[in-house]
């Protein structure tokens, strides 16, 4: 079996993932679904079925991502980087519609919307990567309050520009280290970037999964009840071996050995769990307990940015730590 | 063929900038002859709460569109008259003419229709006291459904006097449908309409 994969072409090889992960999430939803079918008796039965529904949103949101990502590879690296700047502007759409803004900050947001995003993701695309990581921190980091100060409105001055640069440093810069790690070169690895988002992907689902899994059956008192009613390090250990652990089983469709492969899952894990708490506190910030439908939101959001939140933090970190570490 | 190409590339224009939501809390979208009313804060709005009815209901709805701004140029003449198949008022009273006939008209052939009974675009929170306009048609087509509507976030896409919008998520709330009390003042009326539109915003 092992023989036979390995004499695959990197792309015959790709396309077998992804047979196995849809065979996998086939299987997994229709038992779900015949689930569905088992009677309701008694008040137990009820709990039952309200954790069956959320576990069948959680697969919804799965079947979106493993989607998404298949279509960015089929299609090629450069339609890959078109979709995750679409989902970027997406996700900066939700994060600013939830950031009250003035009259002033809107050539700062056109400056945002039309002007920083196609650059980062063309400066991606053409593989500009020295370019690419500093160009929104040095650049874009100076250029948007001088167009807010232009504006000539100083009320909440640094607080509307503090909320601008995250949006921006969130959505548009942590979502474009994504298709950043399609066009990575390792030594012996050419064409198999698709490995490596795959790998970032699986370990940080894992580990929220997980984390998830246990808090629900658990249900030890939160680290953080001011931020989120469910986040406690007990859990959160956890997921974090399970996705470490993961990370580690994955090695062999990685560039790394199987210690490295392990190490870096932590890294992204760490990264994408520890991103999560953090928008999670924006979100109570601003009163919502999600961008999306789910809370009380009357902006028609869809809550895209729910679901991506942990993948912006942990894409920059893991791109970094990979290109650092393994001179890439 | 023209503006029905324009049509389809200004609905995906405006849903890709605001998602373009319409909420319906206090009644469905339904075909009877109905006069929504709505909050005014960008000139955006007439494409808002037209992108945001469904397909059917397009063709039977007519905005209110100001004579003096959509008129000002060709294109947006022919984007009004082709596309949206708006009514244009003047603002300002010209002469002994009522400035309500062409909506009169439009009721009388049956279509509904979109007003915004402020009159101007405000730029407070709060909507501005209303005009009589919508008391003297509901007070003339009794059987026209009044419905209201609260246009959130709008003009933070597209604030007075620039001209690139901004993506930023919106959505029309439609709500319960009012009705002119038998023996109700002008002004009690008026209030009551603004507060039903003002009570959306909360939904």
């Amino acid at each position: 079996m092992n023989q036979f994969l390995r004499g695959l072409s990197p792309t015959q090889q790709v396309g077998a993932l992804f047979i196995i992960v849809f065979g996998i999430l086939v299987v997994v939803s229709v038992t779900a679904f015949l689930l569905t079918f088992r009677e309701q008796a008694d008040a137990h039965d009820e709990a039952w079925h309200a954790e069956l529904k959320n576990f069948r949103k959680l697969l919804r949101t799965s079947w979106f991502m493993v989607v998404v990502f298949w279509m960015a590879w089929a299609a090629g690296d450069t339609v890959a980087t078109v979709l995750f700047a679409v989902i970027a502007f997406f996700a900066l759409r939700e994060f600013i519609t939830l950031s009250p803004t003035r009259r002033g900050d809107h050539r700062s947001l056109v400056l945002a919307f039309f002007v920083v995003l196609p650059i980062q993701f063309w400066l991606v695309a053409t593989e500009h990567f020295d370019l690419f990581t500093v160009f929104i921190p040095v650049y874009v980091f100076l250029a948007i309050p001088v167009v807010s100060a232009l504006a000539g409105d100083t009320q909440r001055f640094l607080e509307r520009n503090a909320k601008l640069q995250w949006g921006i440093v969130v959505c548009i810069y942590g979502m474009s280290h994504v298709p950043a790690l399609l066009l990575l070169d390792f030594r012996n690895y050419q064409g198999k970037g698709a490995f490596l988002v795959f790998f970032l992907v699986f370990v940080v689902q894992t580990c929220m999964l997980v984390q998830h899994i246990v808090t629900r059956r658990l249900k030890r008192p939160p680290s953080a009840p001011q931020v989120s009613k469910s986040f406690n390090w007990y859990s959160w250990m956890l997921g974090m071996c399970a996705g470490g652990f993961a990370g580690g089983l994955l090695s062999f469709i990685t560039p790394f050995k199987p210690g490295q492969a392990l190490a870096m899952a932590f890294v992204a894990c760490a990264a994408g769990s520890m991103g999560h708490l953090v928008m999670k506190a924006l979100k109570r910030d601003r009163g919502v307990t999600a961008w999306g439908q789910r809370g009380i939101s009357v902006t028609g959001a869809n809550g895209l940015l729910d679901r991506v939140d942990a993948l912006c933090f942990a894409a920059p970190i893991f791109f970094h730590s990979a290109r650092w570490y393994f001179g890439a | 063929m023209l503006a029905k190409l324009m049509s389809l590339f200004l609905l995906a224009l405006v849903r890709v900038l605001t998602g373009a939501q319409a909420r319906w809390y206090g009644c469905p979208p339904k075909a009877e002859q109905r006069i929504y009313f709505a909050n005014h804060q960008s000139h955006a709005d007439l494409v808002m709460i037209w992108a945001a009815l469904p397909e059917e209901l397009r063709s039977i709805t007519r905005p209110i569109a100001a004579k003096d701004y959509w008129t000002k140029s060709a294109f947006k003449q022919w984007i009004t008259t082709a596309v949206f198949n708006a009514i244009y008022v003047e603002r300002e009273r010209k002469g002994d003419e009522d400035p309500l006939q062409p909506l009169i008209d439009a009721l009388e052939h049956g279509d509904s229709l979109i007003i915004f009974p402020e009159g101007t675009r405000g730029n407070t929170e709060e909507p501005q006291p209303f005009k009589a306009g919508l008391y003297n048609l509901a007070q003339r087509f009794p059987q026209a459904v009044l419905v209201p509507a609260w246009i959130d976030n709008i003009q933070r896409v597209m604030p007075k006097g620039e001209v690139v919008p901004v993506p930023i998520l919106c959505s029309v709330t439609f709500g319960a449908p009012i009705r002119l009390e038998p023996e109700e003042e002008r002004r009690a009326f008026l209030d009551r309409a603004r507060q039903a539109v003002i009570a959306l915003r909360e939904v």
